[in-house]
């Protein structure tokens, strides 16, 4: 059977985000990025859909934080945003999952955490629990879409890459490793549509319990020296942190130096094999 | 050597007499020279203050009180309970168990893991009485030997090849059967990309449980229906919500204080029912190679850098290929336009949290060093011994950064050539 690239179905599920200097609501960063990454798998495979989904409240502030996805959308086709309108306080997850059971897409991209609420990273995972599709995180790259399988790239620490198949339809969420969103641009944002729809909602009262406050920063930990000797302990009080330790090469051939510092990168095992 | 220390009185006595001829002899079995301290043979402690201290380096006699010269006499077994001075507990019969699950980056406990076992720690030694054990689940091949040390009553391996890699569902399915049939009171992962993060809060909903995410602090809570309060950062890092520990925590790092007064069994253990195997939707391809060169230089792993003492940018670029090194760059290199401004490490550049940051022919001003200083090891090149990039560095070496790159080149092709003739 010859392999077939064929046109995918996504949804990009968004969220009103918080810039983090002024706290005002503006896209949010990673759900950005997913819609980039939906917007390049566009251009690559003829034929794809996206869909935006956002599940809220409906004001003013938040509308105007949903057109900055939309305005990235300009010269793709893609001018509105489906919205699943709640009371504020509730829980976005069986809209969205009954939402997307009713009509089921190939491939769902999220951000990995919400900018606002408890932000737990919790959404992805839900709805891949209560549809019972596959989940990836930290996805780089969609590679190829073919049969019914995506190949991905996934995010590891370190800039490193893993490669991964996976069938769909499946559930992606993507953090600061894939792609850079594009910059919105205002008028197609203005003139974009918002089809809103409510819905019943659930109140999320375990939440609404919760004592919530400004984080606070964290306390450093000190360095505890245990010894019994008080000389090991004045001297680890006294001591500068890097205190040269390091074992200095002088007068020594250019071969032998080679030699030294290829051990230890060796040892480290950085050098490639 | 034996513990039981044997007095001589008869030889205590001619190490005393300066006098007797077998006096010198005597004295180099009691210990290295002369005495200075010992037992009288009415039972008070005499002392020589001419037999203190040593000869210093220019031939003045030097005393230090501080303990560190007068060693030598301790017997090898006494040295080594005063290493080990850890306290070693045994739990026979628990009364419930912590699970933990760590993220075992590179087969190894890492610093998150080894919070995250004192947090366990915690949780279990709350009730003296009634002590709790802690349970390790460990997926994959792993180099960990000191699993007793960081707090670990039980050991449960799954060694197998389907855990390896990227494989949420079968490790799932055995974090379900551990569930089953041991019933951990609380479940406990690191909130880490590679690690819990992503198994964490699967774990969580297939057992239904809301669990706490990026938790940083755990206080006992008589009136949560577990007895523990937890602190969790939420919102982009914005907020502190309170709430009841639930039974699942993600837990961020420094979460508490990493176990190290006491020594535990860390028997292993297995489950009477095997894990059924799961149909993995997702398949591991493995890792991808990537171009370090195309690495983002805050996260690189291992970095080429150059400063002002590099000649050849040619050469250097070379060599960082060769190496396989991220390219990195001191304010002066980027300044007189070799290297691009998005290389510059340092204050006013990128901070760099690489494992091995090689500096070739950059002296280190304040700046620079500010942004290397959460990189592991540092490797000097430098003609400039009295450098501050030197007394930073683990290795450094005295001379042309140039010559000594072109040196490495050579050794690293050399080797990886001998490799593929043998091969």
């Amino acid at each position: 059977m010859r392999p077939e690239e064929q046109g995918v179905e996504v949804v990009v599920l968004v969220s009103v985000g918080r810039h983090p200097i002024t706290g005002r609501a503006r896209r949010a960063d990673q759900d950005a990025r997913g819609l980039e990454l939906a917007l390049g798998l566009e251009a690559r495979l003829p034929g794809s859909r996206i869909g935006l989904l956002h599940a809220g409240p409906h004001r003013e502030e938040s509308e105007s934080a949903l057109r900055g996805y939309l305005g990235m959308t300009a010269g793709t086709g893609l001018d509105s945003l489906t919205l699943l309108e709640q009371a504020e306080g509730a829980d976005a997850i069986p809209a969205l999952a009954e939402h997307l059971a009713a009509a089921p897409p190939q491939l769902v991209i999220t951000g990995a955490r919400a900018e606002r609420g408890e932000g737990s990273g919790l959404l992805p995972y839900a709805l891949a629990e209560h549809l019972g599709w596959p989940l990836v995180n930290g996805l780089a790259a969609v590679e190829k879409v073919e049969n019914g399988v995506a190949t991905l790239l996934q995010a590891l620490p370190r800039g490193q890459r893993r490669r991964l198949k996976v069938r769909l339809p499946a559930i992606v969420s993507v953090d600061a490793a894939a792609p850079a969103a594009r910059q919105s641009a205002f008028g197609p944002a203005r003139r974009a549509e918002l089809e809103a729809t409510p819905v019943a909602a659930e109140l999320d009262l375990e939440l609404a319990e919760w004592p919530m406050v400004p984080a606070r920063k964290r306390p450093k930990r000190l360095k505890i020296v245990k010894s019994a000797s008080a000389r090991d302990r004045f001297k680890a009080a006294a001591a500068k942190a890097e205190g040269g330790s390091g074992q200095v090469l002088e007068g020594v051939s250019s071969e032998q130096a080679a030699e030294a510092i290829f051990k230890l990168l060796r040892e480290e095992g950085v050098l490639p094999r | 050597m034996d513990e039981i220390r044997r007095r001589d009185p008869r030889r205590e006595w001619v190490a005393r007499n300066r006098l007797h001829p077998e006096h010198a002899r005597a004295l180099a079995e009691q210990g290295g020279g002369a005495t200075s301290e010992w037992l009288g043979p009415q039972g008070v402690m005499r002392k020589n203050p001419h037999a203190i201290g040593f000869m210093g380096p220019n031939g003045v006699k030097r005393i230090d009180r501080s303990g560190a010269q007068q060693g030598g006499r301790v017997s090898g077994a006494a040295h080594q309970a005063a290493l080990d001075r850890r306290r070693i507990v045994t739990i026979e019969a628990p009364a419930f168990l912590v699970a933990v699950v760590p993220e075992l980056s590179g087969g190894r406990l890492s610093s998150h893991d080894k919070d995250l076992l004192g947090l366990a720690r915690r949780l279990a030694d709350a009730d003296p009485d009634h002590p709790g054990a802690v349970l390790a689940v460990v997926f994959g091949e792993h180099k960990e030997d000191s699993f007793g040390e960081a707090g670990i009553d039980r050991v449960l391996h799954f060694g197998d090849e389907a855990y390896a890699g990227f494989a949420p569902e079968a490790r799932l399915a055995a974090l379900m059967a551990v569930e089953r049939e041991l019933a951990p009171r609380h479940w406990l992962l690191p909130d880490s990309p590679l690690g819990g993060a992503d198994l964490g809060r699967r774990l969580a909903l297939r057992l239904g449980e809301r669990p706490a995410t990026g938790v940083w602090q755990v206080e006992g809570d008589g009136e949560a229906a577990l007895g523990w309060r937890c602190t969790a950062r939420g919102a982009a890092e914005s907020l502190d919500i309170q709430r009841p520990l639930p039974r699942v925590a993600l837990a961020l790092s420094e979460c508490a204080e990493p176990v190290d007064e006491t020594r535990h069994a860390a028997e292993p253990l297995s489950l009477m029912a095997a894990v059924p195997r799961a149909l993995s939707r997702i398949e591991d391809l493995g890792q991808v190679a990537v171009d370090p060169a195309g690495v983002a230089l805050a996260e690189a792993e291992f970095i080429l850098s150059g400063g002002n003492g590099v000649k050849d940018w040619d050469a250097f670029h070379h060599a960082a290929k060769v190496l396989g090194a991220t390219e990195g760059a001191s304010r002066v290199a980027v300044d007189d336009g070799f290297m691009a401004r998005d290389r510059q490490v340092g204050a006013t550049g990128t901070w760099v949290t690489a494992r091995v940051y090689l500096a070739a022919g950059i002296s280190g001003a304040i700046q620079h060093l500010q942004g290397i200083q959460s990189c592991d090891k540092v490797v000097a090149i430098n003609m400039d011994p009295g450098c501050d990039m030197i007394k930073r560095a683990d290795l450094a070496v005295i001379g042309d950064a140039g010559e000594i790159l072109s040196a490495l080149v050579a050794k690293v092709e050399q080797q990886r050539g001998g490799q593929r003739d043998a091969a």
